[in-house]
C-alpha cells in the first residue's frame, strides 16, 4: 500500500477499529513524506520514540511520526544510530513537531538536529542526561532545584512581563504563563508546562495489559473515556480480539457523555468568567444532573475505569435506556434556553465576539485540531473522517464555526452538546443484543493503536508488547499538543484580564500533555 | 433580564444539607486545637493547589461550587492566594516539578493552617507512585491533616473531609473544655 504518491510500502495493521498502516523508512523518506502529507493538507497527528537496542545494537533508537491520512492513520517509524540518535527538525514542516520532539529528548535522549533546544519536561528535577525511557537507565530519585528557564525576552521602551503560575488563581492545573506586556495589552505570551510530568510512559513499562488500561484512563481525568478507550483498541489489536458489538456502541455512549459533561462545564465557566455567574450555577446544575445519572447507571460519576480491555465494565439495562432518554430531552430543552440567553446578553457578546482569534489560515499553518481547530474552520473530527463501529451508522453532524475567537468555541460547544445529545439517544435505542465484554489476551511483541475523538480533540495510543507480553511502550498523545501553541497567538493583542476568558475557551489539558 | 429570571425560578432552589464530617479521615496527630479548628469552621478560606493530579480530582472540586452543594452556603470559600487561605486542598501525587512550588505554597499560607490532602494519589501516591518525576503521597513533601481517598472523592466525600479538618464532631460542652484547656497550657 503506497500513499501520496510516495514510494513507501505500507503495510496494514489487523485488528484495528480504524485502518492503521505502519512502515520502516530512511531519513530522506521520511522528509519527503512529511512534505507530501503537508501539502496535501493532511496533519501529524502524534510523534515519539522508543529504545531499541535490545533488539538491534547498531540502530538502538526509533522516532515514531503518527499521520491522518485520508485512508487511516499512518506510522512511519525511523530507525536512529545508536551512538548518534539524532533526527532532522521536523517543526520546520509541522511547527507542531516542536515540543513533542523537546519531550522526546527529555525522555528518550533522541535529539532534532535543528530548532529549539530547550528541555520540555524536564524542569532541572532530574540530571540532563537521566533519560527515563532507556531501559537502561536506573530508577533513581534527585533532590527538586529551582529552574531558570530561558523565556524568550521582548525588548522595548515600557515592555514588562508578567509571570503567572505554576500555581494559577483558580481551580485549574498548573502551569506557568509569561507575558510580555506594554500596558494592558499582551505583546507576546510563552508557555511553560511540564509541571506535572509525573514519568506515566515509564510507569506502562512491564505492567500488564489490565493494569496498564487503569493507568491510561488517568492520564488526563477529563478525558478518561477516550483515553480508556483508545488504549483498548491498542490492547485488543494485540490480542486480536475485536470487542463484542454492544461494548463498542456502549464504550461510544460513554464517550458521547463524557464530552456532554465537558462541554456542560465549560460553557458554565465562560459566562463567569464575564461575570455572568447565572450561567455558571446553571450550567453546573446540569453537569451536575448528567454526573448523578453516570453514577447511578454505571457506578462512577466521572466514569474511570469503565472502559476495559475487551469491552466495557457496565451494562445498561431497559430502565437505564429510558433514564437516559429522559434526561437527554431535559437537558437539551434547558440548554436550547441557555443558548437564548448567553446569545441575547449583549455584555456576554461583546467579551466572547472577535476575543483570542484564531484565524482558519493561522489554526491551518498550525495545526489546530480538536474542538479549537473546528471553532477555526479545521474540519478535523474522527467521529466523521474516520468513523468506526458505531460512528459508521450515526453520520456524526460535524460542528464548523470559522471565526475563532471565545464566541466560535462556544457555539462549537453548543452544537455538540446539541449533536452529542442526539447520538446519545440514537445508541441507546439502536444498542446491539450480545456480551459486553471479550477476553484479551497479551501477545509477544504486538503492536497496536488506539486512535479515538475525544472531547479536545483526538487522542492516540500507540501500545507495544515486549517478549513477555508485558509492556514494552506505551506513548497516550492528547490534542492539547497541537494546541497549546496556537493559545500563544490567540492572547495577542488581547488585554490580559481576557485571557483567563481565552484559556478557559480553549480549556486546553496539563495533565494530558504533561504526562 | 426576564428570561433569565424565569429560567432562576423555574430551576428553583436546589440545594442539599451538607453531610456530616467524617472524623475517619483526619490523620493521626492533630496540629490545631479543637478550639482554633471551631474558630475556622465560621469562615474558612480554601487555595486549592494541584500538584500533579489527573484533574479527575479538579473536577469533583468544581463541583462543591455548583448549586446542589453549595459550599459557600457553609462559609467556606475559594482563595486565589495561600496568603488568604486557612486551608490548602491539595490534590495528586506531588510531582517532583510541582515539589518546590508546593512547599512555597505551604509556606505563604499564614498559621495556623490545614492541609486537606485530596484523592488516592494525595493520600498514597495512587497508581502513580514514587519514581524519578513523582514525590508521591501529599504528606512526603508537606505535613497532612486529613486525607480523602477515592478515585476521584465523591463531591460529598470531599464536604465530609473538608468539614472534618475544622469542625470537631462532638458537643459544644467538650469543645470550651478543650479550649479551655489550651487557655491554661498558654
Amino acid at each position: 500500500m503506497q500513499f501520496l504518491d510516495q514510494a513507501i510500502e505500507f503495510k496494514l495493521l489487523a485488528d484495528h477499529a480504524t485502518l492503521t498502516y505502519a512502515t520502516r523508512v530512511g531519513e530522506r523518506d521520511l522528509l519527503a513524506f512529511c512534505s507530501a502529507a503537508h501539502r496535501a493538507e493532511r496533519r501529524l497527528v502524534a510523534l515519539w520514540g522508543s529504545d531499541e537496542r535490545d533488539r538491534d545494537a547498531k540502530h538502538g533508537y526509533a522516532l515514531h511520526a503518527a499521520f491522518d491520512l485520508a485512508e487511516g492513520l499512518c506510522c512511519l517509524t525511523l530507525p536512529l544510530s545508536t551512538d548518534a540518535p539524532e533526527f532532522p527538525d521536523l517543526a520546520l514542516i509541522f511547527p507542531a513537531a516542536e515540543r513533542m520532539q523537546r519531550a522526546l529528548r527529555d525522555l528518550c535522549g533522541i535529539t532534532a538536529q535543528d530548532g529549539d533546544q530547550r528541555p520540555w519536561l524536564r524542569h532541572a528535577n532530574w540530571p540532563a542526561d537521566h533519560y527515563p525511557l532507556r531501559r537502561d537507565t536506573p530508577d533513581l530519585r534527585f533532590a527538586s532545584a529551582n529552574e531558570d528557564y530561558p523565556f524568550v525576552r521582548v525588548e522595548g521602551d515600557g515592555v514588562h512581563e508578567v509571570a503567572v503560575g505554576p500555581i494559577h488563581a483558580g481551580i485549574i492545573e498548573p502551569g506557568h504563563f509569561r507575558f510580555s506586556v506594554m500596558g494592558e495589552n499582551v505583546l507576546r505570551l510563552e508557555e511553560r508546562l511540564g509541571w506535572k510530568h509525573k514519568g506515566i510512559e515509564r510507569r506502562f513499562v512491564g505492567m500488564n495489559l489490565a493494569d496498564g488500561a487503569r493507568l491510561a484512563g488517568r492520564v488526563c481525568g477529563d478525558s478518561t473515556v477516550a483515553y480508556a478507550w483508545a488504549y483498548c483498541q491498542g490492547a485488543e489489536a494485540i490480542g486480536g480480539t475485536l470487542p463484542p458489538p454492544r461494548a463498542r456502541w456502549l464504550r461510544a455512549l460513554l464517550l458521547e457523555r463524557e464530552r456532554v459533561t465537558n462541554h456542560l462545564g465549560d460553557l458554565g465557566y465562560l459566562g463567569n468568567d464575564v461575570a455572568l455567574s447565572f450561567g455558571l450555577a446553571q450550567f453546573s446544575r446540569l453537569r451536575e444532573d448528567w454526573l448523578r445519572l453516570n453514577a447511578q447507571l454505571f457506578g462512577h460519576r466521572l466514569l474511570f475505569d469503565r472502559v476495559v480491555p475487551g469491552g466495557v465494565a457496565v451494562d445498561l439495562t431497559a430502565e437505564g435506556t429510558l433514564a437516559i432518554i429522559e434526561q437527554c430531552q431535559a437537558v437539551a430543552g434547558e440548554v436550547r434556553r441557555l443558548k437564548k440567553i448567553y446569545d441575547e446578553h449583549a455584555g456576554l457578546q461583546d467579551r466572547f465576539l472577535s476575543t483570542g482569534r484564531v484565524t482558519p489560515q493561522l489554526a491551518k499553518r498550525l495545526g489546530v485540531i480538536g474542538l479549537a481547530g473546528r471553532a477555526s474552520a479545521q474540519s478535523w473530527d474522527l467521529r466523521c473522517n474516520h468513523p468506526a463501529e458505531p460512528y459508521d451508522q450515526l453520520a456524526v453532524q460535524m460542528a464548523i464555526e470559522r471565526n475563532g475567537d471565545v464566541a466560535a468555541r462556544a457555539l462549537v460547544r453548543f452544537a455538540e452538546i446539541a449533536e452529542s445529545l442526539r447520538l446519545v439517544q440514537s445508541i441507546v435505542t439502536g444498542l446491539p443484543p450480545g456480551a459486553v465484554r471479550g477476553e484479551v489476551h497479551s501477545a509477544p511483541g504486538g503492536r497496536g493503536f488506539g486512535w479515538i475523538e475525544g472531547w479536545r480533540g483526538d487522542v492516540l495510543v500507540a501500545l507495544e508488547t515486549g517478549v513477555d507480553g508485558k509492556i514494552r511502550r506505551c506513548h497516550c498523545h492528547d490534542p492539547s499538543w497541537q494546541n497549546w501553541p496556537a493559545l500563544e497567538h490567540a492572547a495577542i493583542d488581547n488585554i490580559v484580564p481576557d485571557f483567563p476568558l481565552i484559556n478557559k475557551s480553549f480549556n486546553l489539558a496539563y495533565a494530558g500533555q504533561d504526562l | 433580564m426576564f428570561p433569565m429570571l424565569r429560567q432562576i425560578l423555574r430551576a428553583g432552589l436546589i440545594s442539599e444539607p451538607a453531610p456530616i464530617a467524617d472524623d475517619a479521615l483526619r490523620a493521626t496527630t492533630e496540629r490545631l486545637s479543637m478550639a482554633l479548628r471551631k474558630q475556622l469552621g465560621r469562615a474558612l478560606v480554601i487555595r486549592h493547589v494541584d500538584a500533579g493530579s489527573c484533574n479527575g480530582c479538579e473536577l469533583e472540586i468544581h463541583a462543591l461550587s455548583n448549586p446542589y452543594y453549595n459550599l459557600e452556603a457553609l462559609g467556606i470559600k475559594f482563595a486565589a492566594s495561600p496568603r488568604h487561605a486557612d486551608l490548602l486542598l491539595v490534590t495528586g501525587p506531588v510531582a517532583a516539578n510541582m515539589e518546590v512550588a508546593l512547599k512555597r505554597a505551604y509556606d505563604a499560607t499564614p498559621e495556623p493552617k490545614l492541609v486537606v490532602a485530596v484523592g488516592d494519589c494525595g493520600c498514597t501516591g495512587g497508581i502513580f507512585g514514587e519514581s524519578y518525576a513523582c514525590r508521591g503521597k501529599i504528606a512526603n513533601v508537606i505535613p497532612v491533616d486529613v486525607a480523602i481517598p477515592g478515585c476521584p472523592p465523591t463531591p460529598l466525600q470531599l464536604i465530609q473531609g473538608i468539614l472534618a479538618a475544622i469542625a470537631p464532631a462532638c458537643d459544644e460542652a467538650s469543645i470550651s473544655g478543650e479550649s479551655d484547656k489550651a487557655e491554661k497550657e498558654r
